[in-house]
């Protein structure tokens, strides 16, 4: 069944598979993390119900994503051993270790304190309650930080040596770990999941004014959630230009890729907005372009030389038309949210933030921005970093284990059902949590859950959760 | 060399997968248990005694995988092909059951399904488990610093027979967890499960222990020529004693000493097996010191370990502290 194809390609498609589904657990529990220990504080300072309410809620959806994250995450730490052996043995003596801290100081951080922080509330009271919630919050954050230092060291490796057994050996540690890119990757994705979370709570937020079913919980969150976006969105615009920067110097193969810059420009390189990437010719077709634009942004120059992918050997050219589209995307999809923001900042002005329903149902459409943006950015750094697994280095193609096509094959159409089964039901629980705000404690004349109990069996099972929460 | 970093650092490697083993073993005898207590309100606790704690649990199992990666790259690039069918099977049977600890509470009508997900999760994850333990009893031969068998080597009588001693055995964990943690008719009948699967589990044992020494000569001078032979002594007698003590602690309805025997006997067998192989990791392909990353390496994440881990067991100890005592029917999570 798997002849047609090589080992290889199949492994690159089920860690892009697996990896691709993983990160979007992460990158919606960092930022959610960090939002309810926000709130737990406000409600500790504050002592305004609203906060504890919302924290109540979020926290349901956090335990969701959370186990999502934690189940898929372990399919990454034993697919480098499985589909990657070469890679694990010769790469293990850099990346292992800065695993092996990830897990000690962040995994067991976060897990051990998740148990309390969801079900401890009664028994260890509210400050040590809080001090479990920061620490998960803090956990997640030094995941963050080491799985980042290991990704960014495959993209711009730097202080090893090589051992006759042909492994990466450490030769200091310091320069590993801050290696060229790590600083900025590191403030890119941590602001990408920041703006992520803000753009799934705006959107519940949203969701409720536009419902009109909790005004109070739904506007908080919401004017909250709008808060963030309007000031991270355009710092991540900035974050996102010096990481593009750093990423010409460290890798410019990439950025040539990302720009469709098929030829060199020795007197000011085109911005290409958009066209049609045709890498067996070797060109964009189509293009629209502005001239002179692309040398100004990357070497503020309007007549800056730009070397292009003719400079590179074809076999060692990353894909470009992946690398093209999903960088447009990304970037597409930033200036989108640098506009919702702005918008909202406008309706706060005129005091519109809880009435314009435009602006509401903006939000609600991009709500899932962020997860695709995300996607869209680890596309564009992970494939435009082949044909490497660390980058100039070793070759992915030498990376792979000596494993038959039909067991990786086998394992990924294992893997693509059930993560769309359990996965996909998982969704549709967050989803169905979303939709069910719980109405504000004293406001509606029409409020009455006790009422509309038993009307179809969805609203029942609806109550009966609701019902839990407060015994929590 | 003054200090043996690699042996260091397989006693530490052990100690994750033993802490891994035990913890993560009742939780999944949990799982395993769940077909037999067919009432939603005994489900309800049953899964609300490990709610809290399974995801720490889970945690060891990453850091034998990752600690085994940082510090022993070879055994890591050999073993995890080699058993390559039963990791994967590992892997999804603990994607169900991991998310079935929340989906559960999240719908009526599917409730069942993840049910389901749950009990046949935890039976996968700890027959693949111990169809691991016997694959690489067995050995796993390499070459040129690469997995040299065939995808179907792991496959044997005796993996099968180390892969039902493990499930019996997570059911063992899993039943006198449930002897300590909860009351009433849900605990009348874990105590007669804990009796069933201690009987069983002690067989599983011998069958497994008769068995290993005939594998490989190795094993067989192990447990049979002098000095190592006095553990053939030892070892069996520590085991009747803990199976005593745990048969005792049933009878007379004590809560926590069923539960610390049985883990006593998975230390045993635990033991059992590390004094057949060492020094290898891969028997009997590589030894600690053949798989061993440089020095660097291991002295560098040694640093952070000697540091993180007694910090991990403390706050780990604190969390099982402030879920101490039996399960509130009542106090439930949803």
């Amino acid at each position: 069944m798997f002849e047609a194809f090589d080992a290889t390609l199949l492994a690159r498609m089920q860690f892009a598979f697996t990896v691709s589904f993983h990160i979007i657990f992460p990158a919606f529990s960092i930022g959610l993390a960090s939002y309810l220990a926000v709130l737990e504080g406000l409600w500790l300072w504050k002592k305004q119900t609203v906060y504890l309410e919302l924290f109540d809620f979020w926290k349901t959806i956090f335990a969701l994503a959370f186990g999502m994250g934690v189940v898929s995450g372990i399919v990454m730490s034993y697919q480098f051993g499985t589909n990657w052996s070469v890679f694990s043995d010769r790469v293990g003596p850099i990346i292992g270790p800065l695993m092996g801290y990830e897990v000690l100081s962040a995994f067991f951080l976060e897990a051990g304190f998740l148990g309390i922080m969801l079900f401890g509330r009664n028994r260890v009271g509210p400050g040590l309650h809080f001090f479990a919630t920061l620490m998960v919050a803090v956990g997640t954050l030094i995941s963050a930080t080491w799985i980042l230092a290991a990704n960014s060291w495959m993209q711009t490796p730097q202080g090893f040596a090589m051992n006759e057994a042909g492994q990466f050996v450490p030769a200091d540690w310091w320069a590993v770990i801050f290696n060229p890119s790590f600083p900025y990757r590191l403030v890119h994705m941590v602001l990408a999941a920041y703006l992520t979370t803000a753009l799934v709570v705006g959107a519940v937020g949203a969701l409720h004014l536009l419902r009109r079913t909790a005004p109070l919980r739904a506007g908080t969150m919401f004017s909250m959630a709008m808060w963030m976006l309007t000031i991270v969105a355009p710092i991540q615009i900035l974050a996102g230009d010096q990481h593009g920067l750093n990423t010409l110097e460290h890798q410019p193969a990439k950025v040539m890729a990302m720009e469709g810059h098929y030829q060199s420009h020795p007197n000011g390189a085109p911005l290409i907005l958009f066209g049609l990437p045709n890498h067996a010719d070797q060109r964009i077709d189509y293009a629209v372009e502005i001239p002179r634009l692309s040398s100004l942004i990357l070497r503020h120059s309007l007549d800056a030389p730009l070397a292009g992918l003719d400079t590179v050997p074809r076999e060692l050219q990353p894909p470009v038309p992946i690398v093209f589209w999903s960088f447009r995307i990304m970037v597409c999809l930033g200036f989108a949210m640098l506009g919702l923001g702005l918008w909202s900042l406008y309706c706060r002005w005129k005091s519109q933030l809880y009435a314009n329903e435009w602006l509401h149902r903006a939000a609600v459409v991009m709500g899932p921005a962020g997860f695709v943006a995300v996607l869209a950015g680890w596309v564009t750094t992970e494939v435009g970093r082949q044909p490497y697994t660390v980058y100039g280095h070793l070759l992915t193609a030498d990376s792979v284990s000596p494993i038959a096509a039909a067991a990786v094959g086998s394992s990924l159409v294992s893997f693509i059902i059930v993560y769309f089964l359990v996965f996909g039901a998982g969704t549709f629980y967050i989803l169905r949590l979303m939709s069910r705000l719980p109405r504000d404690p004293s406001g509606d004349l029409d409020e009455g859950p006790i009422r509309t109990a038993g009307i179809t069996p969805g609203q029942q099972t609806a109550i009966l959760h609701e019902g839990g929460h407060h015994g929590r | 060399m003054a200090v043996d970093l690699a042996f260091l650092w397989a006693a530490i490697i052990a100690f994750a997968v033993l802490a891994y083993v035990i913890l993560d073993g009742f939780d999944l005898g949990v799982g395993i248990l769940f077909p037999l207590f067919p009432e939603k309100r005994h489900r309800d606790v049953m899964m609300n005694s490990v709610a809290p704690i399974w995801d720490g649990n889970e945690t060891w199992l990453v850091l034998g995988g990752g600690g085994l990666m940082a510090v022993f790259p070879l055994a890591y690039a050999t073993i995890l092909p080699a058993l390559y069918a039963p990791i994967i099977a590992m892997l999804l049977g603990l994607i169900f059951r991991g998310v079935a600890f929340e989906y559960r509470w999240r719908t009526k009508r599917a409730e069942e399904l993840w049910n389901w997900a749950f009990a046949g999760g935890s039976a996968v994850v700890a027959l693949a488990q111990g169809i691991m333990l016997g694959a690489l009893v067995q050995g796993i031969p390499v070459e040129n610093r690469a997995y040299a068998g065939g995808w179907w080597d792991w496959l044997t009588p005796f993996s099968i027979a180390t892969g039902l001693a493990v499930l019996i055995g997570y059911a063992l964990l899993g039943a006198t967890w449930l002897v300590m943690k909860t009351t009433g008719d849900l605990r009348e009948k874990a105590r007669t499960l804990s009796s069933i699967a201690a009987i069983a589990t002690l067989v599983a044992m011998g069958v497994v222990s008769l068995w290993t020494p005939f594998l490989e000569p190795l094993y067989l001078a192990r447990w049979f020529s002098w000095p190592t032979a006095i553990f053939s002594v030892i070892v069996p007698l520590l085991v009747l004693g803990c199976f005593l003590l745990l048969a005792i602690g049933l009878r007379d309805q004590h809560d926590s000493q069923p539960f610390l025997a049985a883990l006593g006997l998975f230390v045993l067998g635990y033991a059992g097996i590390g004094i057949s192989f060492y020094p290898y990791i891969v028997p009997t392909s590589l030894t600690i010191w053949d798989a061993a990353a440089p020095q660097e390496s291991l002295a560098f994440l040694l640093f952070g370990a000697l540091i993180l881990v007694p910090v991990i067991l403390v706050y780990t100890g604190y969390a099982y502290w402030v879920f101490r005592g039996k399960v509130d029917p009542h106090e439930g999570y949803h």
